[in-house]
């Protein structure tokens, strides 16, 4: 690692441990075969062909690897779960579609390092037992979409992929499929409806788990890229050796994406716990932008739920004891920030600084979800709207005390009602908001305005009215 | 296994292929597989719905129908479960609410559907689905017939906390022929999608856009022009889709619903006739899943206008000269009557429709018989099988025809009535609800012209009612009742739903009448006909007419069968749709 050089003014921060991103930004890298293989691609491949598939799902077991899309689901767990008694064929899909606000990591993957996915996603496919495998990425990636196609050519004929891969039983073809340009693609049933050709409406679970019911009702395996690529690094240090990186329950390393008010915003590859949030800010990140301070933090994506700057937190440690751990103290892993009440999600950490109006934040993030709701389901797609007009009104000063309520009621009849987690997604940050952050909230409205009409209908069915009753009167 | 054990419910019930779910406190047994929303309605409670149609896959996006679920605590691994006096496990209720329309019964499963979480559920869907929605209710067809009105009644909130802007959709949208679309009263069920998908299967519905923009629409560059394209508004739980026949023609809670069958072909679709004031407003397909599922072609559903047309006889003519003059139906029946039994032996005959009834076939016979007629044929009438639920038999009812008068060839009975007529050896004819210049049954004017004395029964003015010297003024389908055997072999009743205008009288009447002239003894209604029908008949014996299930009675099996049904059973088959 040490004769690894990077771009000038592009090197990592020390407190960074590349595992995933050692190739992104790196002198003399190219996304070749040849410089791939060079640097010693492709050895961990040959090494998991020569164990047994279900050694390979046990090492990965081992590893403790929690998937890196979202929801942090043990990924040798989850390859588990395909029905023993299967007789169908069975699918493995790299979720590329990365579009959750804050989040921007995978695209350096598949931008610069393509044949690190392809090795992982080869192995997880052997792993799993299929036999074709897709990409599905995001549609506004077309260089990237590109890039992996090259690569998978390379590959083929290479015989790293396709037939007989170097000289064994076991044969993948990998299909790169553009994404149909919307956030739900990237939920993973809607992904697989949308691989089929339809609308990417989710389907409800139960009874479509993608494991038994996926693509094309076979049982089909999704990872995220980021998650398909650490495979790679379990096989190549083994389960219990991958396990010892980061801390218990949450091991290996994970790209953390930061943005907003800092001094240095950008992708930071960290241990999983091995730092807190305040140092990633303050030290890695070059401390808020000057004379800011630390107003809030999204620690997971936009749908993470918020974290007050000022606050501390009351979590339970593995022994039991109560411990008060304020914002900066906390380790970013998977299970503490759970256990403060937000999530390490897909590692998009959104920094906000004083002087940001909460209002602004919030709306900002509503019209997002009002936005990328697919509108299969009632609570969401009528819910996410609402919410959006409602705080559209609140930034143009023209809310009322009630909104805050009606929000927070709103967000509550969406939150475990919906057909996906796309529910959830836009419920917490409302929730979270507003329970953080109530009284600047509540200072953007104004009691005056419940007098006021809030939009032309209203206008004109008040002229109505009052004509009514003037001519009522007159009479 | 212990021996307490096996008598646990839990094991009964699994020898029985059944799991016992608990529904608001009370265990049930259903079989596995059932569908938790219609376990709930075994057990006698309603859950209010929308998306959820047993004829169609469950996408589970409306959210109406979410239930508080519980399950049995899972075990701490080595812990023994402790059951209660009944043998049942302890249920842990969980937090969010299920929807039930896509959740298995499973054992052990405790279900409350009136819980504070379940109401709270219902409200905030409610008040979400009429957040956007216009109030269009006044000027809505669907008014009095639509489910987003009652659930707001059941459990809305009562008042609206939107004070937005609601969005705005296409309105009266020209989707089809015969439908039209209001964008705006659209709850986005996707039921009328699913089922052009994968009933009609010509998927031409589909949403666009997103979110709360989602809009419906049909496929650009094709119209929603399939025959069984009004099933989609039949099924559309609010006034989005409407049928441009119906539409504001009345306020839906005036009319009268009869439960009859279809008489445009020999699959004899369960319908419902909707009448107010003896005329026919709509006309909508009944569930029967042996017959039509619960679906209907809009060219059977939509032919009902010429009962009321300016064709329709209201009463009977007799011949003067060149003219037709009205008579009493006595006057009229008592010329047909006499002129059938004057006749001398050979020289009349009958034709008999296959439209008609068993009770009037039943009639005809006899009557054939009290005058001594044997020559009788019918009109065969083929068309093309649609592979839906159309049958080529365009007859309703060949096979009561069939079993009543036996003649298994009838194109040649046709014919040579044909050449009889033409040849002069028929000089005296009666022709019952059958125009026998219609292409069908291939007379000629100059075949009529030959006859010494015609007579038609028959609802409308048609050619042959020109040419005849007798008309007697009849009944269509909604006016009569009996029963008829459809192409597959099953008996179904046909109600009254109307009576004829004017002076016009039943089919049923008519012959009655004639059979009285003939000095005959004349059964007592329609079902005593059936009775002295089914007396000498096997398979029918212990019937009456009032005694036919509303569903029909399957008397023997022709072989043929029904496509659609065919195909909604290999979809039950595989899991995909509860039938
Ligand atoms: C609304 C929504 C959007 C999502 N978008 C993405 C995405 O862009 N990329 C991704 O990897 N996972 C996304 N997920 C998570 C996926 O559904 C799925 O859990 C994940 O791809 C599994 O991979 P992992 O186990 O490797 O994390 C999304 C989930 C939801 C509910
Ligand atoms: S929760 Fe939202 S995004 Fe998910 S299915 Fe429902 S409407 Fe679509
Ligand atoms: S669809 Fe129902 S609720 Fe909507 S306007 Fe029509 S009748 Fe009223
Ligand atoms: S038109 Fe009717 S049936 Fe079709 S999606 Fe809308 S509400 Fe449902
Ligand atoms: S009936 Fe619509 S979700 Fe169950």
């Amino acid at each position: 690692m040490d004769s690894i050089r990077y771009i000038a003014g592009k090197e990592p921060h020390p407190r960074e441990r590349r595992m995933i991103f050692r190739n992104v930004d790196r002198e003399g890298w190219d996304t070749r075969f040849a410089t791939y293989v060079a640097d010693g691609g492709y050895l961990e491949l040959r090494k998991a062909l020569a164990m047994k598939p279900a050694e390979v799902t046990a090492e990965v077991r081992t590893s403790g690897l929690r998937g890196r899309g979202g929801a942090g689901f043990p990924t040798g767990v989850k390859w588990t779960f395909i029905p023993p008694d299967n007789t169908k064929p069975v699918y493995l899909i790299c979720n590329a579609d990365e579009s959750e606000p804050g989040t921007f990591k995978d695209r350096y993957i598949l931008h610069q390092d393509p044949h690190q996915l392809l090795e992982g996603m080869a192995i997880a496919a052997y792993a799993v037992g299929a036999r074709k495998a897709f990409i599905y990425i995001r549609e506004e990636f077309p260089d990237a979409a590109r890039i992996l196609e090259e690569a998978i050519d390379e590959a083929v004929r290479e015989n790293i992929l396709g037939e007989n891969i170097l000289g064994t039983e076991f044969s993948l073809e990998i299909i790169v499929h553009r994404g149909a340009g919307a956030y739900i693609c990237g939920e993973e049933t809607g992904l697989i409806e949308s691989l089929e050709g339809k609308r990417p409406y989710p389907r409800i679970k139960p009874p479509y788990f993608p494991a038994a019911l996926g693509l094309w009702m076979c049982p089909t395996i999704v990872n995220n890229v980021e998650t398909l690529c650490h495979v790679k690094h379990v096989i190549a240090m083994g389960g219990s050796e991958y396990a010892a990186v980061g801390t218990r329950n949450n091991s290996g390393t994970r790209i953390l994406c930061v943005s907003g008010d800092v001094v240095k915003p950008g992708y930071y590859e960290i241990e999983v716990g091995r730092m807190t949030l305040g140092e990633l800010i303050d030290d890695v990140c070059g401390g808020m932008r000057p004379g800011r301070a630390l107003k809030a933090v999204i620690p997971g994506g936009s749908s993470s739920k918020v974290l007050r700057g000022d606050e501390t937190f009351t979590i339970r440690t593995p022994d039991g004891a109560s411990s008060g751990l304020a914002l900066r103290d906390i380790p970013l892993d998977f299970d503490t920030l759970a256990a403060c009440g937000s999530m390490a999600g897909s590692g998009g950490v959104i920094v906000i600084d004083d002087s940001r109006s909460i209002s602004w934040v919030l709306n900002n993030i509503n019209a997002f979800y009002a936005h990328e709701s697919c509108g299969q389901c009632t609570p969401c797609r009528e819910g996410a709207l609402w919410m959006r007009k409602i705080t559209d009104r609140v930034v143009e000063g023209r809310g009322t005390p009630t909104d805050i309520d009606t929000l927070l009621s709103i967000a509550g009849q969406i939150e475990g009602r919906t057909i996906c987690a796309f529910g959830e997604a836009c419920a917490w940050p409302t929730q979270s908001f507003i329970h953080k952050f109530r009284d600047e909230l509540t200072g953007a409205t104004s009691e005056d305005n419940a007098a006021k009409a809030s939009n032309p209908e209203a206008v004109a069915q008040r002229r109505y009215l009052a004509e009514a009753a003037a001519a009522g009167s007159a009479r | 296994m212990p021996v307490e054990e096996a008598l646990l419910p839990k094991d009964l019930a699994a020898a029985e292929g059944m799991v016992n779910v608990q529904i608001n406190g009370v265990w049930h047994r259903f079989p596995k597989g059932t569908r938790l929303i219609e376990a709930i309605g075994k057990s006698g409670d309603e859950v209010p719905h929308y998306c959820y149609h047993p004829k169609l896959s469950s996408p589970g996006n409306c959210r109406m129908c979410m239930v508080e679920i519980g399950m049995p605590a899972r075990l701490a691994p080595g812990a023994e479960p402790t059951y209660d006096d009944e043998g049942y496990l302890p249920i842990q209720w969980m937090p969010r609410p299920a929807i039930s329309c896509a959740t298995m019964v499973s054992e052990n499963l405790g279900v409350r559907t009136k819980s504070t979480l379940v109401e709270e559920a219902r409200h905030g869907v409610m008040e979400f689905l009429l957040a956007n929605h216009p109030l269009d209710c006044p000027i809505c067809d669907q008014a009095g017939e639509c489910r987003l009105q009652e659930f707001a009644v059941g459990h809305g909130r009562g008042g609206s906390r939107f004070v937005e802007q609601k969005t705005k959709k296409p309105k009266n949208v020209d989707i089809g022929p015969r439908i039209r679309l209001d964008d705006e009263r659209c709850i986005m069920c996707s039921r009328c999608i699913r089922f052009m998908d994968e009933v009609a299967m010509d998927p031409v519905l589909g949403f666009s856009e997103r979110g709360g923009y989602t809009t419906l629409g049909v496929h650009p560059g094709r119209k929603l022009d399939h025959n069984y394209g009004l099933n989609t508004v039949d099924i559309c739980p609010v006034g989005a889709l409407t049928c441009n026949d119906f539409r504001f023609q009345m306020r839906v809670w005036f009319l009268k619903e009869t439960p009859s069958i279809d008489t445009n072909c020999g699959t004899g679709i369960n319908t419902v006739i909707w009448t107010r004031n003896d005329q026919v407003y709509r006309i909508t397909p009944r569930e029967n899943n042996d017959v039509n599922s619960c679906w209907m072609p809009d060219s059977h559903r939509l032919n009902f206008h010429y009962l009321h047309g300016q064709h329709r006889l209201t009463s009977s003519l007799v011949r003067d000269g060149d003219h037709h003059r009205s008579a009493p139906s006595h006057n009229a029946a008592g010329k047909v009557a006499s002129a059938l039994k004057s006749a001398p032996k050979g020289t009349a005959a009958l034709v008999v429709s296959s439209r008609l009834t068993n009770e009037e076939m039943f009639l005809a016979k006899r009557l054939a018989e009290k005058c001594g007629i044997s020559a009788i044929a019918t009109v065969p009438r083929e068309g093309e099988a649609d592979d839906y639920l159309v049958a080529a038999d365009r007859n309703p009812n060949t096979q009561g025809f069939l079993r009543i008068f036996g003649d298994q060839d009838r194109a040649a009975t046709l014919q040579s009535l044909r050449d009889d007529v033409r040849s002069g050896k028929i000089r005296t004819l009666l022709t019952l609800q059958e125009d026998l210049l219609a292409p069908e049954a291939g007379f000629t004017q100059d075949d009529l012209e030959k006859l010494d004395f015609l007579a038609s029964l028959h609802l409308l003015d048609n050619g042959t009612a020109a040419a005849a010297d007798v008309v007697l003024a009849g009944s269509g389908f909604p006016e009569n009742r009996g029963s008829m055997i459809n192409v597959t072999g099953r008996l179904q009743r046909l109600n009254r739903a109307i009576n004829p205008p004017g002076e016009a009288l039943t089919n049923w009447e008519w012959l009655a009448t004639l059979l009285r002239e003939t000095g005959a003894d004349v059964f007592d209604g329609e079902a005593a006909a059936f009775k002295a029908l089914a007396a000498s008949d096997e398979l029918w014996q212990d019937l009456t007419l009032a005694r036919i299930p509303d569903n029909g009675i399957q008397l023997y099996e022709t072989g043929i069968k029904i496509p659609l049904v065919e195909r909604e059973r290999e979809r039950i088959a595989r899991g995909e749709i509860n039938g």
